[in-house]
């Protein structure tokens, strides 16, 4: 089995959805900082069978739990201090959320208007459909 | 500070004020003659429109107050590359209310976050027309007394146009409402209309494409044009165009007190030979049209109407 050693200040992702990983350090822009990251795929999971989990060093100054959310509800996030878990925080689907999906409508105002953030609500909780809010059209594939 | 939006920005109970103003006014025009003195409406038409912009001019205009604006994107800055939002800060400096036609969806919306004055949405794209809507209540409730219990045919381009889902976001708020949606397979309604409002507020609907097995079933038939504008190609446009054409045959089969509406403007799909059976409200609607505007107008710019005399 893999070895990677604990954290002693940070934030685990725990409860990944096996393969989702790797979208979820996109979305939360883990490209862009200095810290230590850890990705660890396919994990063996009492629960899930298998999951991703993922382990950020030093945290982050502010983990997008929207983003977290809309990618998957599912997950767990755990924050670390002195090598313990001092705060566990579940998800919800988030109502709203800015510039996460873009507007792949050619019609939509976002397609034309400078700056103009691409926001997206939900509209269905129940078939978890968000739509564009300016032009309603669902959302389909990740962009 | 209000805007209009979406036809939902309203309540039934403030578009029942609205709509009981807007009759007052029908009644009473000299009344409101001067209810909008030195008040100031700019139209923002991004795409053409004689129709509803001038619908608005006259109605700024029967209430006493002034109108300015442009009447495409090619006189305005947006051939310069300006930003809905930045031309909205500015009409904000310009005039005390505005009305905003726009080929992009979601553009009055923005438009309204940018201004700091009420922003009407005239249209924007192939997604919203609440002003028309808000006519084609008024116009149902006027010539029939009520706005529940009816059986509605809309027919023709079901995908694109706009009017068409304004109307039903709009209708689906009356109890007793059912809707025939008459169109080509390819000009269905889309399915944020079909999933988003009419399954989500469980209305009884159905979709067909034939015209004339529907007629009978109508109390309203609201009749579309196919916008070519709003296709990507002409052969799909010259296709489509035809298939769905109200003369007077056709309306032989619908019942003695059936109405049919049109947004207007017309193309072929209703023949002229219709144009004299009583049952054709189109024109009447167009006068309507100039009536809800100006009781929208009074109402986003909180005009006390209690305090005009006679």
């Amino acid at each position: 089995m893999l070895n990677i050693s604990g954290l002693k200040e940070g934030i685990v992702l725990d409860h990944i959805k096996a393969g989702k990983s790797m979208e979820i350090y996109k979305y939360l822009g883990l490209d862009k900082v200095n810290t230590e990251v850890a990705i660890i795929k396919n994990a063996r999971s009492n629960k899930m069978g298998r999951k991703d989990i993922i382990k950020i060093e030093g945290g982050l100054d502010e983990i997008d739990l929207d983003v977290l959310g809309f990618v998957d509800h599912n997950i767990t996030v755990n924050i670390i201090r002195d090598s313990k878990i001092i705060e566990k925080k579940t998800l919800s689907l988030p109502q709203r959320i800015t510039n996460v999906l873009h507007c792949k409508n050619p019609r939509c105002i976002t397609s034309i208007e400078q700056g103009l953030p691409h926001i997206f609500f939900l509209s269905d909780e129940e078939s978890q459909t968000y739509r564009c809010l300016y032009c309603e059209e669902k959302y389909g594939q990740k962009s | 500070m209000r805007h209009l939006i979406s036809p939902l920005d309203f309540t039934v109970q403030e578009l029942d004020t609205l709509m009981d103003l807007a009759g007052d006014i029908e009644r009473n025009k000299e009344k409101y003659a001067h209810a909008c003195d030195g008040k100031k409406l700019a139209t923002l038409f991004y795409e053409p429109s004689t129709r509803t912009r001038l619908s608005f001019e006259s109605a700024m205009l029967s209430l006493g107050g002034n109108v300015l604006g442009f009447s495409s994107a090619a006189s305005s800055s947006a051939s310069k590359g300006e930003s809905v939002a930045d031309t909205l800060r500015m009409i904000s400096c310009y005039a005390d209310i505005c009305a905003i036609r726009h080929p992009k969806e979601g553009a009055a919306l923005v438009g309204a976050q940018a201004a700091s004055i009420p922003v009407i949405n005239a249209g924007d794209g192939g997604h919203q027309h609440p002003t028309q809507t808000l006519t084609d209540l008024l116009t149902i409730r006027s010539l029939k007394g009520r706005l529940s219990d009816m059986t509605v045919g809309l027919c023709g381009d079901l995908k694109f146009g706009r009017t068409v889902h304004s109307l039903i976001n709009a209708l689906v708020r009356y109890p007793g409402i059912r809707f025939v949606l008459i169109s080509p397979a390819e000009l269905r309604v889309p399915d944020y209309i079909r999933e988003g409002v009419l399954e989500k507020n469980n209305i009884p609907y159905q979709e067909v494409s034939n015209l004339d097995e529907a007629m009978p079933l109508l109390d309203i038939l609201y009749m579309t044009r196919v916008q070519q504008e709003r296709f990507f190609s002409e052969d799909e446009y010259l296709r489509m165009k035809d298939c769905y054409i109200l003369d007077a045959a056709k309306m032989a089969l619908g019942r003695e007190d059936m109405l049919v509406l049109h947004p207007l403007p017309r193309v072929n799909e209703i023949s002229v030979e219709v144009d004299n059976d009583p049952r054709a409200a189109y024109f009447r609607q167009v006068q309507y049209g100039v009536y809800a505007r100006m009781a929208l107008i009074l109402t986003l710019l909180e005009i006390d109407t209690a305090g005009l005399s006679q």
